[in-house]
């Protein structure tokens, strides 16, 4: 029989820090906005074949500049026939790709910069910061201008130009959480417990780094596909026929007085998009920063 | 501050030394002959080796990088494919219009950021506050190209109320005193009487400086509203206020004075940027400036004016990020005292 003392006293089940992080999320109507528009746009990528009405590339010349809920075209039809809104969900797909992968580039060099830099210190951390410092006095925009015509303009070599151009950003957050931590406790620990450089640098000290990382990588999906769409707008991204947004609204700018639609769908999505990363990433930057919080 | 400032110019040199590095790699490591891009397909063989010669593309690279940088210090970018003309010349040409415009879009964002900052700030949490970060937050969502295009199409091609693009009315025969309109208008408003000119350079310039304000105008009033926020809680704000001094001179005289240092970052650091979304900006409503005419040269593959353009900006954006930093180590007690 148990004693009544061991009945009474309820087990409390430490939350996880995702959970924990999930708990003051719902309650963050901002953030759960932006999460609801970021799913919406996921889901829009990933089954983009199953939901979009017609083939994004198919020209019907005899129905061009349809307008909108007209014929069976929702959002109308572009200055060569194609259907709008096949066209805006395929763009969901390209958009939500550049954002996960420019964002990737920058994050797996910012952190392995940031963390060696932070946790060698010295000479190294010195030089490196120089260098971040020089790339950072340099306006993105034209760096991204200067990458892309080296590699000659692509979408992937945008992608990459984007990712490049961000390093320095991530370098920074990395570097500075990492400094933060890297003369704690559990890492003098660890390192008395023999642990090598790579395990404490990665698998120690750079998990508890995270929480600014990811409100930056959150935000910054937002900017490269913002980035993404001025450099196709410029020629320097996507080629057409890609059903690129930026790419769409640079090759309709002649149709502006008489097809109103074709302009303003493609920028209302690349709106929509990056605002629901914006809402999410402030969001998260609310929970996860704690001199945010209230 | 001075030991601050004197660390801030000795990292110019190492930026601008990497920003022009940078650019001549643009065309020595682009794929494919440059000189061949440059010309077209229906150059010939002669033209192409003519060019190559002319740019030094025949030389090692190390001797080309050295020539390139003796030259971009003696502020010589060489001549432009298209046109023939001396680089510093075509850009010299084109500045005024930039900075005019980037002036203008600054100022706006500034005054209307900074009032609706401190607006949200003394009402924060009341719908006017919401609407105004709820704006503020779709503003840094908007890519600024369209944000253009959907203004000439309301206001240009909708209700026709203003042009579509350029500086001034074509038809009028106008000849630039300074180049920047504003004040050519009003020149000639003395000198002729007529306020038409000053009136043209107004309406076209509204459109662009709308575009090209809106996002550092959204950035500002975030960072004067959380600013503020953090102002206004400190004591000597309490103090200030039980002393029954006016709330208008609190919030304006006590308040936002203090608040005022991350601002004038924030505006620094947005001017900068400007210059570089200018290209945008300028593209859409065929301003005549420095970043349409980036774009032109990126089109026409003029590599050597894209190279001049994009060093040219990066460099003013790196004189105007140091000039923003010697001003806050100025202003802030706190560097300034040290």
């Amino acid at each position: 029989m148990k004693s009544s003392e061991t009945m009474d006293i309820p087990r409390i089940k430490e939350p996880t820090p995702l959970q924990e992080t999930w708990y003051h999320l719902k309650k963050n109507k901002g953030a759960m906005t932006g999460l609801g528009i970021i799913t919406m746009f996921v889901l829009m990528a990933i089954f983009a074949p199953i939901v979009s009405p017609r083939d994004p590339l198919a020209q019907q010349i005899s129905e061009r500049l349809t307008p909108m809920f007209t014929n069976g075209y929702i959002f109308g039809s572009d200055d060569l026939g194609r259907d709008m809104l096949s066209r805006l969900i395929y763009g969901a797909r390209i958009s939500m790709t550049i954002g996960v992968v420019s964002v990737g580039i920058s994050l797996f060099f910012g952190i392995i910069i940031g963390v060696t830099s932070a946790y060698y210190g010295g000479t190294f951390d010195k030089i490196v910061m120089r260098l971040i410092d020089i790339m950072l006095a340099f306006p993105y925009i034209l760096l991204t201008i200067v990458i892309v015509s080296l590699l000659g303009p692509s979408l992937t070599n945008a992608m990459v130009a984007i990712g490049i151009s961000q390093v320095p950003r991530y370098a920074r957050v990395v570097r500075a959480s990492v400094l933060a931590e890297k003369e704690s406790d559990y890492v003098l620990a660890e390192k008395a417990l023999g642990a090598g450089n790579f395990e404490l640098m990665f698998l120690t000290i750079l998990p508890n780094c995270l929480s600014p990382t990811i409100v930056q990588a959150t935000l910054g999906v937002g900017e490269a596909i913002l980035n993404s769409a001025g450099l196709s707008f410029l020629g320097l991204g996507a080629q057409p026929p890609t059903p690129e947004w930026g790419l769409m609204i640079a090759s309709s700018k002649q149709f502006i007085t008489n097809a109103w639609w074709i302009v303003t769908l493609p920028g209302l999505a690349i709106l929509l998009a990056v605002l629901g990363f914006n809402l999410f990433g402030d969001g998260l930057r609310d929970i996860l920063d704690p001199k945010m919080r209230n | 501050m001075i030991k601050h400032i004197l660390k801030r110019l000795a990292l110019l040199i190492p930026t601008l030394f990497g920003v022009i590095t940078l650019v001549f790699l643009m065309i020595a490591l682009a794929p494919g002959d440059p000189a061949r891009i440059m010309l077209g397909e229906r150059a010939n063989a002669e033209q192409i080796a003519q060019l190559r010669a002319e740019l030094g593309l025949d030389k090692p690279l190390i001797q080309q990088y050295g020539l390139y940088l003796s030259r971009v210090v003696r502020l010589d970018l060489g001549k432009s494919i298209a046109t023939g003309q001396q680089i510093a010349r075509e850009i010299a040409d084109r500045f005024p219009a930039t900075i005019e415009l980037a002036w203008y879009a600054m100022i706006f964002a500034t005054v209307v950021g900074m009032f609706l900052g401190v607006t949200s700030a003394i009402r924060r949490n009341t719908w006017v506050d919401y609407t105004t970060m709820g704006g503020a937050l779709v503003g840094v969502s908007m890519p600024v190209f369209w944000l253009g295009l959907v203004l000439i199409m309301v206001f240009s091609v909708w209700l026709n109320l203003l042009p579509t693009g350029g500086r001034m009315n074509i038809r009028y025969y106008f000849t630039p005193i300074t180049n920047f309109y504003v004040i050519d208008g009003i020149l000639l408003w003395i000198r002729e009487g007529t306020p038409k000119y000053l009136w043209s350079a107004i309406q076209h310039l509204l459109l662009p400086t709308i575009a090209l304000g809106t996002i550092p105008l959204a950035i500002i009033a975030r960072t004067t509203r959380s600013s503020m926020l953090e102002v206004l809680q400190q004591d000597y704000i309490k103090t200030a206020r039980s002393a029954g001094i006016r709330e208008k001179r609190v919030i304006y005289r006590y308040a936002l004075k203090n608040a005022l240092l991350p601002v004038i970052t924030v505006i620094g650091l947005q001017f900068g940027l400007l210059l570089s979304g200018a290209i945008l900006t300028e593209t859409v409503f065929s301003w005549p400036g420095i970043g349409r005419w980036i774009y032109i040269s990126i089109g026409a593959r003029d590599y050597p004016a894209v190279q001049g353009g994009i060093i040219f900006i990066s460099t003013f954006f790196v004189l105007i990020n140091l000039a923003v930093d010697i001003l806050y180590s100025v202003v802030n007690p706190k560097i300034r005292l040290q």
